[in-house]
């Protein structure tokens, strides 16, 4: 939308060559087949069993609202969607809040030992949630951590290693001026941290916080584990995998609960997609 | 743990009252003042550090060193742990060549052994087929999408979608598409094609090549809006000056670009690898692995033995073995392939 090619230079008019109506032409077939399934899930929420059944691409005739409707004046779709966002609210805060706090010694102070701290973080790279998951079970069992505050605690512990990664060079490259001004000025550390460098901090949290809620919201294994029995206090994922199993032979009932419970990781999406596209690769550039 | 974790946090926190207290009064002799200062700055490392670190030993750490502990035993996760049997190696044995006991040996390879070794093929087929099917696809849409066209962004917008979609959401929704009765299977009517008799994920051909399908819709994003940062660092009066002594565009992508983003290539493969060894969100959405495991990986294998066949012993083991195999792959990759990456960035930077 917004490449309009600017008025074009003869040297970019002689690289434009034919192949460019094939890359366009990949790029339909691209974005056919990343639509193209959506579309279809989404269209089939609207259809009836039979419909589905006879015209499984066409649009949905008689075109019907009542799935979606049903699924959303019952109160189940909307306490997991509560359940996610709160969830993942709580561990992007404590990922942002205690990462930051960690990195801050970590890039700024000169202390013997900090090597040693800041490779003890990374090793937690090394570290997947499914290596661990089992033993973690049996803690969150044995400490009496249920439900979702289970589910916040240890996301935020395993959220700590990259956000602390990403963080480090970020403020490093703080000019150390800074503190050396405020000290003057006779603001403590702690002072500094919470007036200073958080408020300049904010682009590196913004990109971590990004990529720690979309980890919370699309998480499936650790919920898998701990949300078991009551549907209403699930976590969106693990709703639609219940649902559908509740639902196994009404098709179009499932694909309308998964459609919906799509949307607001796509507005998110939207909204954010430069932030996210910029945290991942900024991420892996390192 | 929690004694650790009482000590260093009141410690941190009333040494840091005392000193921000003491901390404004001015003129204090100087050999003081100096004492002062290192407890205070330990004060404000252990407030800051302190609780990252705390958690992060307790929830990681911990339970990744319980793995390693319980995967010496037999147990069931059940009764109390003091109570398991230590049985040495054998639960890696049982995985690895099916046990120590010859009596057993037969029974316990088709019951262990073999399970683990097909998961752990399935993952390395699925490292093999990232790199020789996504990677050469996802360069190629990269390349495509590198070129100026109108609503270029929208595409690459619109490509990336499915990466930030939960594994549940896509898993699912290619669940309805390649059930028996689905639409993938009137497809293949449709075109003349017999579609797998026992249905798409349950024949033994087929299973296998949708779940990597599934797979590669959902993660190519990462690797085209990857490629394509690093392609935006490719400095254009390159390709211009190519292009004005008549190279082609393929010439230019092959001879210029694709060697030039090299280091971002190798750090996709990279993640790729540890994410197909890890591998497990996905493939349990899609129906835990297969009835018979034919597309299981380690991870969707450690979860059904482990929590639902309450073997956390033997479970732990594979997890062990699981974080050893990429633990060793991370090592020697970054070992043989990115140390030279970073060595001609140090250059680079000179």
């Amino acid at each position: 939308m917004s490449a309009t090619a600017p008025p074009m230079r003869p040297v970019r008019k002689r690289s434009f060559d034919r192949s460019v109506y094939l890359s366009v032409g990949l790029a339909l077939v691209g974005v056919a087949l990343t639509l193209g399934p959506i579309l279809y899930l989404v269209l089939g929420g609207f259809k009836t069993q039979g419909d589905l059944a006879e015209n499984p691409t066409g649009f949905p005739d008689p075109f019907q609202w009542q799935n979606y409707w049903s699924i959303l004046s019952a109160p189940l779709f909307w306490r997991q969607l509560l359940n996610s966002t709160l969830v993942a609210l709580a561990t992007t805060l404590g990922v942002v809040l205690l990462g930051t706090m960690a990195a801050y010694p970590l890039a700024r102070y000169k202390f013997r030992g900090r090597e040693f701290f800041f490779v003890i973080f990374t090793t937690g790279l090394m570290f997947p949630l499914t290596v661990a998951v089992l033993p973690l079970y049996l803690l969150l069992r044995d400490m009496g951590i249920s439900g979702l505050a289970g589910l916040v605690i240890p996301q935020i512990a395993f959220g700590l290693p990259v956000t602390i990664i990403i963080l480090r060079p970020f403020l490093k490259a703080l000019p150390m001026e800074l503190e050396e001004a405020a000290f003057m000025d006779g603001v403590s550390r702690i002072g500094f941290f919470w007036r200073m460098l958080l408020p300049l901090a904010k682009p590196g949290m913004v990109t971590v916080g990004v990529l720690a809620f979309i980890g919370s919201w699309n998480a499936y294994l650790l919920p898998l584990l701990l949300l078991t029995g009551d549907p209403t206090g699930m976590t969106l994922p693990l709703g639609v995998t219940t649902f559908q199993g509740q639902h196994s032979s009404a098709t179009t009932m499932i694909m309308a609960y998964t459609s919906l419970a799509m949307v607001p990781a796509l507005v998110f999406f939207l909204f954010m997609e430069r932030r996210i596209v910029d945290g991942l690769t900024g991420a892996v550039k390192g | 743990m929690t004694a650790l974790e009482a000590s260093g946090v009141d410690q941190g926190s009333a040494v840091d009252a005392k000193a921000s207290a003491a901390g404004p009064r001015p003129m204090t002799p100087v050999t003081n003042h100096k004492r002062r200062d290192t407890i205070r700055k330990w004060g404000e490392i252990t407030l800051f550090v302190g609780p990252a670190l705390v958690l992060f030993l307790t929830f990681v750490v911990y339970p990744v060193v319980s793995a390693a502990r319980y995967s010496f035993y037999k147990w069931n996760g059940v009764s109390q742990f003091s109570d398991a049997q230590y049985i040495g190696f054998e639960n890696y044995a049982r995985a690895l060549f099916g046990g120590t006991d010859p009596d057993l040996k037969q029974a316990f390879t088709t019951q262990y052994s073999q399970p683990f070794w097909d998961a752990l093929g399935h993952n390395f087929a699925i490292i093999g087929l990232s790199m020789v099917v996504q990677l050469p696809l996802a360069l190629l849409i990269a390349l495509t999408l590198n070129r100026k066209f109108p609503g270029r962004s929208s595409v690459r917008v619109i490509m990336f979608a499915p990466y930030v979609l939960s594994e549940v959401i896509a898993g699912v929704m290619w669940l309805i598409i390649f059930d028996p009765n689905g639409i993938a299977t009137d497809f293949m009517h449709s075109i003349g094609l017999n579609p797998p008799a026992g249905g798409w994920l349950e024949d033994q051909t087929w299973a296998f090549w949708v779940v990597f399908f599934v797979i590669t819709w959902k993660y190519i994003g990462l690797a085209i809006i990857l490629f394509l940062a690093g392609l935006s660092g490719v400095p254009e009066d390159l390709q211009e000056a190519a292009s004005i002594d008549g190279a082609s565009w393929w010439q230019i992508q092959w001879r210029i670009n694709i060697p030039l983003i090299g280091p971002t290539i190798r750090i996709w493969a990279f993640l790729s690898i540890i994410g197909s060894i890890q591998l497990f969100d996905m493939v349990w959405v899609l129906n835990q692995g297969g009835t018979t495991g034919q597309y299981s990986t380690i991870a969707t294998y450690m979860m059904q033995i482990g929590f639902f066949r309450s073997d956390w012993g033997y479970g732990s083991a594979i997890a062990v073995i699981m974080f050893f195999i990429s633990f060793v792959i991370a090592i020697a990759y970054m070992l043989v392939v990115l140390r030279n990456d970073n060595t001609d960035r140090v250059r680079k930077a000179r």
